[in-house]
């Protein structure tokens, strides 16, 4: 028998595992940074209401930088910029960290928005019930702004899940790159892509129809 | 302060050409945008007007465009189709890629543009003797236009950034020519600083002619 020496080979069930421990990652950083973006973006939010024009002077522009510059450049140039400090990240932490500024940076603006929709007349009618600052931001401000922007938040989070693909140009193999790698070897791109695809899509084409109907429904 | 000593010369004797290669960017956004907005009304046309199969494609591509990451639609275009023997360049890859984004994110803005405009408008401009063509273009684009002013605007800021993307395909853009200059001298944090740089800039400067063609647009 003759050995042939292929430098491709098919597809194969155990691929299909390697996608699946990809698409793990993607989701683990997705929702590692978007909750504690979340976190510190409502943070900011509450900054950018509060802080009138000294915020506007400080943290708004900051944040403005991070919605202004292409994602793939501010991983890139983090990436770089760590060890310079004396940092040693691996791609992941780098991600996150930058995953965490960028849905921070979005999620101010929809807090923000959210606090100003709650509005004066109410704010000031829970505090002369005798609600302290913090019991007002807790049980009048947070329910009712909340429910405004959580549309507008579901769409911010599932952005930086679409956009986590981007991690991949530090070398974390996630989803994108897992399947990039796989395309190299089998040459199926079609095959492979569109199984990447078909899992981006299944997990943000439900939740942001949820988000529609609620919007609608909390439009009534 | 760091352990790094930074050269910004390299950088500085690269600068006419990545300002260059900046017009490129701009190129390439500007025509998705051109594209993105024509094919983006048809979208929305057909899904607010059309039953059957024609309804469904749009509505297939729309999805698509919302809910799968923009580096993923870059790569089908670039290698996906490779299956089929279609084998675009870098050029053609970035400016598909973005026109598919963009024409699915503005559809979706364009349909809330047109539902928000009453049906008694386009029946009192056809029942003063308009025909459908002039009723549209007379009456019910110019208000949806207001109403869509702004999110496109906006679409026009994420196609520059969205633009970056092609320094994974091969698309010696701003950020694909960065990459070419910092891997040939290693000065990767310095070039792509003045990267971010160039790009805030661009995004300022749309906002900027934005708000200025606003002002002059919608005076009354």
């Amino acid at each position: 028998m003759e050995p042939t020496i292929s430098f491709f080979s098919g597809f194969t069930p155990n691929d299909l595992l390697f996608l699946g421990e990809a698409a793990l990652r993607t989701l683990w950083i997705s929702v590692l940074s978007i909750s504690i973006g979340t976190v510190l973006g409502v943070f900011f939010g509450w900054i950018l209401f509060e802080g009138k024009w000294a915020a506007a002077l400080t943290v708004a522009p900051v944040l403005d930088i991070f919605r202004s510059v292409p994602l793939i450049i501010q991983l890139v140039l983090f990436y770089n910029f760590a060890p310079i400090v004396g940092l040693n990240l691996d791609p992941f932490a780098s991600g996150v960290v930058i995953l965490t500024i960028y849905t921070a940076a979005l999620v101010a603006n929809v807090a923000r928005g959210g606090i100003e929709a709650v509005g004066t007349p109410m704010r000031r009618a829970a505090r002369s019930l005798g609600m302290s600052y913090w019991q007002d931001l807790r049980h009048v401000v947070l329910p009712i702004g909340g429910r405004a922007v959580f549309p507008a938040w579901v769409g911010v989070a599932l952005g930086v899940m679409k956009d986590s693909a981007l991690v991949s140009v530090l070398g974390y193999v996630e989803l994108l790159k897992a399947s990039q790698i796989l395309i190299t070897r089998t040459q199926e791109p079609f095959l492979i892509l569109s199984i990447a695809g078909a899992f981006y899509f299944a997990l943000s084409y439900p939740i942001s129809r949820y988000a529609a109907s609620l919007e609608k429904r909390w439009a009534q | 302060m760091f352990d790094y000593n930074f050269h910004w010369r390299p950088v500085m004797k690269n600068l006419p050409d990545l300002l260059e290669a900046a017009l490129l960017t701009l190129q390439v956004a500007v025509l998705a945008m051109i594209l993105g907005i024509v094919i983006g009304l048809g979208l929305a046309l057909i899904r607010l007007h059309m039953r059957g199969p024609l309804r469904w494609l749009a509505s297939c591509w729309v999805e698509l465009a919302r809910n799968t990451p923009a580096l993923f639609q870059l790569f089908f275009f670039g290698f996906g189709l490779g299956a089929f023997g279609l084998h675009l360049s870098p050029y053609m890859i970035v400016l598909t890629g973005l026109t598919f984004n963009c024409a699915g994110y503005l559809a979706e803005n364009f349909r809330g543009g047109f539902q928000a405009v009453p049906d008694t408008q386009l029946r009192a401009s056809r029942s003063l003797g308009m025909t459908a063509w002039q009723a549209y273009t007379r009456i019910v684009i110019p208000q949806v236009l207001r109403i869509v002013y702004h999110p496109i605007t906006n679409q026009m800021v994420w196609a520059v950034l969205m633009s970056s993307l092609g320094m994974l395909v091969g698309f010696r853009e701003l950020s694909g020519e960065t990459q070419f200059f910092a891997s040939r001298t290693f000065r990767i944090f310095e070039y792509f600083a003045v990267t971010a740089v160039i790009y805030y800039v661009i995004v300022k400067i749309i906002l900027l002619g934005s708000r200025l063609l606003a002002s002059r647009l919608f005076r009354y």
